[in-house]
């Protein structure tokens, strides 16, 4: 029977995975089972187009054979669209390197990367950056950071304060734009930017997840077909109340997870 | 009777969006308005009366990300 094996369409005789490991000179024990996306952990039946990808366990993959483990963890037939689609992220701090690592990871083909500014010591507390990264600028830190994690991702990038007067220029090439701006005037700036100068975009953009208060006060709301909202609504940034780690990392987690909705097409929260 | 995030609101005949969020003290740097399924520019608050049957949702940004 035909079946896919580590990304090349393969004929075997065997039945069961066991079976392909032996005919391969591998020991399952030492082998990772990763069969339709779903990684195994005992025997199974090997059916007609399975997808299998047999991955020794410390071992660095052959160069041509990487691309195709990555992607092994994706589920079949969407991660076409997810590898199609190109994502600009707005602002790069706690929720914009976390969303764009998070893309990254799930295989998105093109990152736009944009903001201004550098990493300093204060942003390790809650965004995606190393101590070598520190006095780099945010843009080249997180692309170095994405391609060690995928080097397949197209990564662009902009080193730039978004304004009113650059929005058409910066993102007429993208259809989904990631708000993950830090002040709030930059928030409602790219929103009513993009909305207004546009008519075929979509925005998911971000407001309270400051604190520590209960993790399910942060929701994904929608305004309108093109326009997205994360968060609480109100708890703000401000002196005794900080930015934490976990509360910004979930509402990245809803606003990367309402891109990749938008991604595949599904337009509801 | 227009609905204004999600709230029924009687208003004077002729209330612009402007003259609501300038009552209601909303910073107009931080907010994007959207009636109806389209987003207000800016622009337009001043001369965009709310009606009796518009939907209104007033998003308010907050610092932090």
């Amino acid at each position: 029977m035909k079946i896919k094996l580590n990304g090349k369409l393969t004929e075997t005789e065997c039945n069961s995975v066991y079976q392909l490991c032996d005919s391969l000179f591998k020991k399952f024990e030492n082998t990772t089972v990763i069969i339709n996306s779903f990684q195994l952990k005992s025997d199974r039946s090997i059916k007609e187009n399975d997808e299998i990808f047999l991955i020794d366990k410390n071992k660095m993959p052959e160069k041509e054979e990487l691309s195709a483990m990555l992607f092994a963890r994706h589920t079949p037939k969407i991660h076409e669209k997810i590898q199609n689609s190109r994502v600009a992220v707005a602002g790069l701090g706690g929720l914009g390197s976390h969303i764009a690592v998070s893309l990254a990871r799930t295989g998105v083909g093109i990152l736009h990367l944009i903001d201004f500014d550098v990493v300093e010591p204060s942003n390790l507390n809650r965004q995606q950056y190393m101590i070598n990264h520190l006095g780099m600028y945010k843009t080249d830190a997180l692309k170095e950071e994405i391609l060690q994690i995928n080097p397949f991702v197209k990564i662009i990038t902009h080193n730039v304060q978004v304004n009113k007067s650059n929005i058409y220029e910066l993102f007429k090439e993208d259809f989904i734009i990631c708000e993950a701006f830090d002040d709030p005037k930059a928030k409602a700036t790219l929103v009513n930017g993009i909305l207004t100068q546009f008519t075929n975009k979509k925005i998911v953009a971000s407001s309270g997840m400051a604190g520590f208060d209960s993790s399910n006060s942060i929701i994904t709301k929608k305004i309108n077909g093109n326009f997205y909202i994360c968060g609480d609504g109100k708890t703000e940034a401000k002196e005794g109340r900080g930015l934490m780690a976990p509360r910004v990392s979930i509402c990245a987690g809803h606003q990367a997870n309402m891109i990749l909705r938008l991604i595949l097409g599904y337009d509801n929260i | 009777m227009a609905k204004i995030n999600g709230i029924v609101i009687e208003l004077l005949q002729g209330t612009t969006i402007l003259q609501y969020l300038d009552t209601h003290k909303f910073n107009l740097d931080y907010i994007a308005v959207e009636c109806n399924g389209d987003i207000i520019p800016k622009s337009q608050y001043n001369e965009k009366v709310i009606e009796s049957e518009d939907i209104i949702e007033i998003v308010n940004f907050v610092g932090g990300g």
